[in-house]
């Protein structure tokens, strides 16, 4: 049985070590923060311009003032602080992440990744995805195994524009777990398969070659 | 030496004129200057180029000025609430430069800070590198990016006392305090104006050498674009 949204999540969850700091990308990686393991202390970044980014507020105490980067109403924690997002980019492109979690369209088998655009469609911009994943110091993919189409997204080359060349750690997917070693030609290896989900399937299912 | 006008049309006087560059401070509706916002729209002025995160959403935040077709240009890193931006960009009506959101804040603190370039990794092997310089440091490829020098840029704040030194509140800081260093002429649009003292030196998040202008905006809509909440338990 393939893993449920939120399994995935759970799963991604097992990267976070204690005392990181993380920025959870929009969408599927904002749910990564529901299932951080009891005994871990992490603080997330929000890249508009905070650390220690706490939970949605109670109806009636939204705060216009105090949003994350996907422009969600938030909290504050005692440990918070805020500044400026010149100051929030130079700690992500200054390596000061310890890890960066993000969705994907494609992901290569040299860690290319495509998250931002599709040509002959309206783009909407990068954001902050292109910074992120060249700062971050470690940078876990959580993404469908397969597309809407059923075609593959872990590919031998992806054939969207690249968010960032060759900076992916791991992918997560609703099938498997890859990692690789380094990101200087250590290839992406087979560590974990849903529970049900054989290791064939996952190669009938990837185009991207890997270690099994 | 900062000075406080009775309100945008006041303190734009003179500054304004049609192809320009405005930087903006705000993301998404968080931290925007409302009330300059309507003070330019309000001038006529046109062929702008705006250099802000994002483009407001249809009839707010910078959305009124692509309604009134007085821009001419985007510089952003994410447009996605806009539905007039949409037409008028497919329609090449409206040029949209995407700059990665740490660029372009970086563009705007190097400006500010009288830096004209710098290398970044952000971008290499991506279509945003494509014309640009490329040098390598130390086994790693970076790219040259520009700073920015606006012709105004507009900012908003919490406080600010009569010598222009301004107090930003949580996340409506973003790129305000970047921003404010980046333009010729820098106005701010703050909440309170407090008497000279009263804010601690110590935390001052955009010292008054940036701020020619200042306006009083208390009433300002303050609009929230994705409100989220959870239950009580």
């Amino acid at each position: 049985m393939a893993w449920t949204r939120d399994q995935m999540a759970a799963r991604a969850a097992q990267e976070l070590h204690d005392g990181f700091y993380v920025n959870l990308g929009i969408g599927m990686p904002t749910l990564v923060a529901n299932h951080v393991a009891e005994g871990i202390d992490i603080t997330l970044q929000s890249e508009n311009g905070m650390l220690g980014m706490g939970p949605f507020p109670y109806a009636g105490e939204e705060d216009p003032d105090l949003i994350n980067a996907g422009k969600q109403t938030i909290t504050e924690l005692r440990r918070t602080s805020y500044f400026s997002s010149a100051d929030s980019f130079a700690m992500i492109r200054g390596g000061h992440m310890d890890l960066s979690i993000l969705g994907a369209m494609e992901v290569a088998q040299n860690g290319d990744i495509a998250n931002w655009m599709v040509p002959g469609k309206l783009v909407k911009g990068m954001g902050g995805a292109m910074d992120l994943v060249a700062g971050a110091r470690r940078i876990v993919v959580l993404m469908e195994h397969v597309d809407k189409a059923g075609g593959a997204k872990f590919k031998a080359a992806c054939s969207l524009p690249l968010t960032g060349a060759g900076v992916v750690d791991v992918i997560i997917t609703d099938l498997a777990v890859f990692e690789r070693a380094d990101r200087k030609g250590a290839p992406f290896r087979l560590i974990e398969t849903a529970p049900g989900v054989s290791a064939d399937e996952v190669r009938a299912k990837t185009e991207a070659a890997y270690e099994a | 030496m900062a000075r406080l006008y009775p309100d945008a049309a006041a303190a734009l006087d003179g500054l304004l004129f049609d192809g320009m560059t405005i930087a903006a401070g705000g993301f998404g509706l968080c931290g925007i200057p409302e009330k300059l916002i309507a003070g330019i729209a309000a001038s006529g002025v046109k062929d702008l180029t705006i250099v802000s995160n994002n483009a407001g959403v249809d009839g707010f935040g910078l959305g009124v000025l692509l309604h009134s077709r007085q821009v001419r240009k985007m510089i952003s890193s994410y447009v996605g609430e806009n539905k007039e931006f949409e037409r008028q960009y497919l329609s090449g009506e409206l040029e949209l430069e995407f700059a990665p959101q740490g660029t372009l804040a970086e563009r705007l603190r190097a400006g500010g800070a009288g830096i004209p370039g710098f290398y970044t990794k952000t971008g290499v092997g991506t279509l945003i590198a494509e014309g640009k310089e490329h040098k390598d440091f130390d086994g790693e490829t970076y790219i040259l990016e520009r700073g920015i020098v606006a012709d105004l840029a507009i900012v908003h704040a919490w406080r600010a006392d009569p010598y222009g030194n301004l107090v930003y509140r949580k996340t409506a800081r973003n790129f305000n305090p970047n921003a404010a260093t980046a333009g010729r002429v820098t106005v701010a649009e703050v909440e309170e104006m407090v008497q000279p003292g009263t804010l601690d030196p110590d935390a001052i998040h955009t010292p008054g050498v940036y701020i020619q202008r200042m306006i009083v905006a208390a009433d300002n809509e303050k609009r929230i674009e994705n409100r989220t909440v959870r239950e009580r338990i």
